[in-house]
This record gives structure tokens, C-alpha cells and sequence, in this order.
């Protein structure tokens, strides 16, 4: 077992927590928050409020 | 629509129109535009480009150096222009679907996000194999597994971007630009410009001038694109930079000017150091030529900063291409082109989250499972497909909405010429792929094809038909 072994084991172990973090906030906001606030995003918010237009 | 905007409400974080709770946050400057840009090709430069020495020796791989830089230029002038107007996440599949229509629109989203997660994928592998080589260059015995480094790369990068689009676009930056001052060090100390030069390539170039003639020259094209390769992704921050009008295409422009510079100088230190054999084999020969040249310079300083930079323009690449094909997902969600869940934003971290988990299975699955020049070849002709859509798109967007008609960014010159030209190069781009990869590109078209019956037929029906048009703009000429 060289150095190389250890960083091989390394990276599955933070490989595994970065994994586990996106899961458990993901399911964490998902039950937190109602599908109509996390999916109320819509396009041209900026453009609809600070530009005018000739109709 | 202006009556029902606050700006100042506390409930709607900033956000009225459209009844928008949770958006995507602005934060983004002109710089993280640029580190997005020049992030995602840049490895392009340390690898991959050499493929076209051998197609077609030295020069040709120049000459594919120039030519893909005026198809390039002509891609950033022209993404620069609708950009700034439609500023959407998305990019080009927002553009398609306001100025040609949805069947374009879904096909230019499954371009932008097969693109991006196939070179994700590509430059994971690329991780992996670059931490196998710095482990037998220290010492370590047998052969590195390198799955985990493989799997840590895309989760880490991943992560990074769910949690937020300023810390990872920063990181790219500063990533970014090491890797590029890597590639302007490198020219200095070896051209002669400081201390003696190490450039042979009259020596060199003697008798192989253009070893398989023009075709030659033809083929290298293909290979000429690696060089600039991603610079489209700029678009994709359309949504989350502060000031779309000025930010787009400021950074889009000066990222291809960085590139072009970087192209040109990187085709010179390299010709002018390594055999154009051994330099044009990217398999058995120099895989990472950069790499091998401040190898060759003697200097310990050089091989760590190049190796770095190396590292580092792989990271950048991974990076943005996570953030660029979720924003894509994401879009393509937000209208219901694919299921409206993957039109979420993150509450807190105000990132498209769901498409961001989404894609690293996927992106796993081709980083593990395919080779990868056949994982590049798909990016590359996804990519090609989007660039001869772009022409097609401007042309209509000027006539639709002519100058004067509506307020925009940033307005390219010399219109039509740019997009002609870049037709032209698109063109000459798919014969010389075809001539090395026919089968995928035969194979890539049917698989277009059949996804795009598959959203007429069955997919359309449930696109948000009334709300997906929401540019404030006047009816466009002739309608």
C-alpha cells in the first residue's frame, strides 16, 4: 500500500459525500418547498422589467 | 405585464413578472462570462489539437488553426448579437425557439446538452489519466485505478455546481486564467524572447511542408475546431450575469480573442519543438503536447506549471460544460420540451438542481463506459450541428426583427457575411468529419431524426404552448 493506494480510497470516500450531499439536500428541499414555488421560475424576468418595447 | 411588477417585494426575492418565486440568481460579471468561454475549450489547446499535425502536418494544423478561428469568430459575433437580446438560460435552444421554432428548438437543447456531457465525460477520463501519469511520475508502482479520480472529478465539479453559480464560475476563473498564463509563460521562455529559445522549425518543417497535400489540409478541419470548441458556451450564464447586454458579449468577444491567441501561439511552440510525427499522434505519440514541450525546455518550473495548467484546463472544461447542460436541461424543462420537474430552482442556492443531479449519472455512464474519441466525436458533431443551426438563426432573426425594430446587446457587422462564411466553413467541417468518422455521423443524424418524429408526435403536446414566447418583442415582420 503506497500513497497512491490511500488517495484511490480517498477519492471514492469524497466521491460517496459530495454524492450524499446533492441527494439528501435534494430530497431535503423537495419536501421542504411546494413543486409550485420550485418550479416557478420563467424566462425574461429582467427583460420584461426594465425594457420597453414598441408593441 | 409592468403592473404587476415589484421589484422591491420581500416575498418575491426581487423577482415580480410572470409570478417567478424562486429564480435564478444575477450575480455573474463579464469575467466569469469569459471564464465560462475560454474554461470549457482551453484543454482543447493542451490536447487534442494536435490530431490535425497528424491528418496533415504542421501547417495544415495551422491553416485548421485560422480557418476554425474565423468560423469561431463568426459564432462568437453572432451569439454575442441574439444573446444579448434573448437573455435566457439556455442559450441557442431559447434563441431557436423565439426566432425559428420548437422542432429546432429541441433538437438545438439536445445538441447543447449532448455536447456538453459528452466533453464533461471526456474530460473526466482525460482527469483520471492525467492523475495515472503524475502517479507513475512519482513513484508508484502498477497501474492506477483511476475510476475513483474518474467518479471525484464529476462529483466534485457537480456539487460545486449545485451549490451555487458565482463560487463555481470564480473557481473557473481563477483556474481559467492559470491555465492560460501557462500557455503565455511557456511561449516566453522558449521562443527566445526570454533566455534562449528552444524554436527548430525550419529544421522541422523541412520536407514535410504539407505531407498529404491539401486533402490533407481538409481533413485537419476537424481537428481545427478542438482549438475553440465550447466558446458557444457563454450563452448558457445568459440568465445569471448581471448586465446581459454588455456582459454577453463583452465576455464572449474577449474570450474568443484569448482563444485565438492562445491557438496560434500554442501551434507554434509546439511545431517548432516536436516532430510532426510524434506531435500529430495524440494516441501512442504526444498526448499532451504543451506538456511534452516544457518537458523538453529542461526546466522543473515549467514542467509544474504546465502540468498544472494541464490539470487545470481539464477541470475548467468539466466544469463549465456541468453548468452549461444543465442550464440547457433545465430550459428545455422550464417549457415543458422534457417534464416540467426539471424546471426547478434550488431555493437556496438558486441553481437549476434537479438537471444538475440529473446529468451525473449520465455523464458517469460515458466517462466509464466509452471510449473516448467516440464520446469526443459525438460532442464535436453535436457541437457542428448547433453551429450550422446559428447561421440559419441569424439570418431569420435580422429579418423578423430588423435593426431598428427592437433593442439589442450588441450588433454584429458586416451581416450577411458572417453567417455565410460560417455556413460555408460548417460545410466544409461535416465532409471532413464524414471523411474520418462516417458511420457516427450517419449514425448521430438518424438518432436526430428519430428524436425529433418522437417530439412532433408525441412530445409537443404538452409544451407550454402560450408562455413559452416571453420576449416583450413586436410581431416580427410579416406576420
Amino acid at each position: 500500500m503506497d500513497l497512491w493506494n490511500w488517495l484511490e480510497y480517498l477519492a471514492w470516500a469524497l466521491s460517496a459525500l459530495f454524492g450524499l450531499y446533492m441527494i439528501m439536500d435534494w430530497l431535503k428541499t423537495d419536501s421542504s418547498y411546494s413543486e409550485d414555488v420550485l418550479t416557478s421560475s420563467r424566462e425574461g424576468e429582467l427583460e420584461a422589467m426594465t425594457e420597453e418595447h414598441k408593441g | 405585464m409592468m403592473t404587476d411588477t415589484d421589484i422591491t417585494s420581500p416575498v418575491m426575492d426581487g423577482m415580480g413578472p410572470h409570478g417567478t418565486k424562486v429564480g435564478l440568481l444575477r450575480v455573474l460579471g463579464p469575467a466569469h462570462v469569459w471564464a465560462l468561454g475560454v474554461g470549457i475549450v482551453l484543454v482543447g489547446e493542451y490536447m487534442g489539437w494536435n490530431f490535425a499535425v497528424g491528418k496533415g502536418g504542421a501547417y495544415a494544423a495551422l491553416i485548421a488553426c485560422w480557418f476554425a478561428g474565423i468560423l469561431y469568430t463568426c459564432v462568437a459575433m453572432i451569439d454575442s448579437e441574439v444573446t444579448s437580446t434573448v437573455a435566457a438560460a439556455g442559450g441557442q435552444y431559447t434563441q431557436a425557439k423565439h426566432i425559428v421554432g420548437p422542432l429546432m428548438a429541441f433538437n438545438v437543447g439536445l445538441y447543447l446538452v449532448f455536447a456538453y456531457t459528452m466533453l464533461e465525460a471526456a474530460n473526466a477520463i482525460t482527469a483520471g489519466y492525467l492523475f495515472s501519469v503524475v502517479a507513475t511520475m512519482t513513484g508508484h508502482t502498477g497501474d492506477l485505478d483511476q475510476r475513483p479520480f474518474i467518479i471525484l472529478v464529476i462529483m466534485f465539479l457537480a456539487w460545486l455546481n449545485y451549490r451555487g453559480v458565482l463560487a463555481t464560475l470564480t473557481f473557473n476563473l481563477v483556474i481559467t486564467a492559470i491555465a492560460f498564463v501557462a500557455i503565455l509563460v511557456l511561449f516566453l521562455s522558449t521562443s527566445g524572447i526570454l533566455g534562449g529559445g528552444l524554436m527548430e522549425h525550419a529544421a522541422l518543417f523541412e520536407g514535410h511542408e504539407l505531407p498529404y497535400g491539401w486533402i490533407g489540409v481538409l481533413a485537419a478541419m476537424h481537428f481545427g475546431l478542438w482549438y475553440y470548441l465550447g466558446i458557444e458556451g457563454t450563452t448558457q450564464a445568459a440568465e445569471e450575469v448581471r448586465s446581459p447586454a454588455r456582459a454577453l458579449p463583452f465576455g464572449t468577444l474577449a474570450g474568443i480573442m484569448t482563444l485565438l491567441i492562445a491557438a496560434t501561439l500554442t501551434w507554434y511552440i509546439c511545431s517548432g519543438v516536436l516532430p510532426w510525427e510524434y506531435l500529430g499522434d495524440g494516441v501512442n505519440g504526444s498526448v499532451a503536447p504543451l506538456f511534452d514541450t516544457a518537458r523538453l525546455s529542461g526546466s522543473n518550473g515549467l514542467v509544474w506549471l504546465l502540468g498544472f495548467g494541464t490539470l487545470f484546463a481539464t477541470l475548467a472544461s468539466a466544469n463549465g460544460c456541468i453548468n452549461d447542460a444543465s442550464r440547457a436541461w433545465f430550459a428545455m424543462g422550464r417549457d415543458k420540451y422534457l417534464p416540467g420537474w426539471f424546471g426547478a430552482v434550488h431555493p437556496k442556492y438558486r441553481t437549476p438542481y434537479r438537471s444538475i443531479v440529473f446529468l451525473v449519472p449520465i455523464a458517469l455512464i460515458f466517462a466509464l463506459g466509452a471510449p473516448l474519441d467516440q464520446v469526443i466525436t459525438f460532442s464535436i458533431l453535436s457541437g457542428l450541428l448547433e453551429y450550422t443551426f446559428m447561421p440559419l438563426n441569424i439570418i431569420m432573426f435580422r429579418k423578423k426583427w430588423p435593426l431598428n425594430s427592437i433593442k439589442r446587446g450588441y450588433e454584429h457587422p458586416f451581416h450577411p457575411l458572417p453567417a455565410l462564411t460560417l455556413l460555408t466553413l460548417c460545410g466544409i467541417t461535416f465532409f471532413a468529419v464524414f471523411l474520418g468518422y462516417g458511420t457516427q455521423l450517419v449514425a448521430m443524424i438518424g438518432f436526430y431524426i428519430v428524436v425529433s418524429l418522437w417530439f412532433h408526435f408525441w412530445r409537443y403536446r404538452f409544451v407550454n404552448r402560450g408562455t413559452q414566447f416571453t420576449m416583450p418583442w413586436p410581431k416580427p415582420q410579416g406576420y
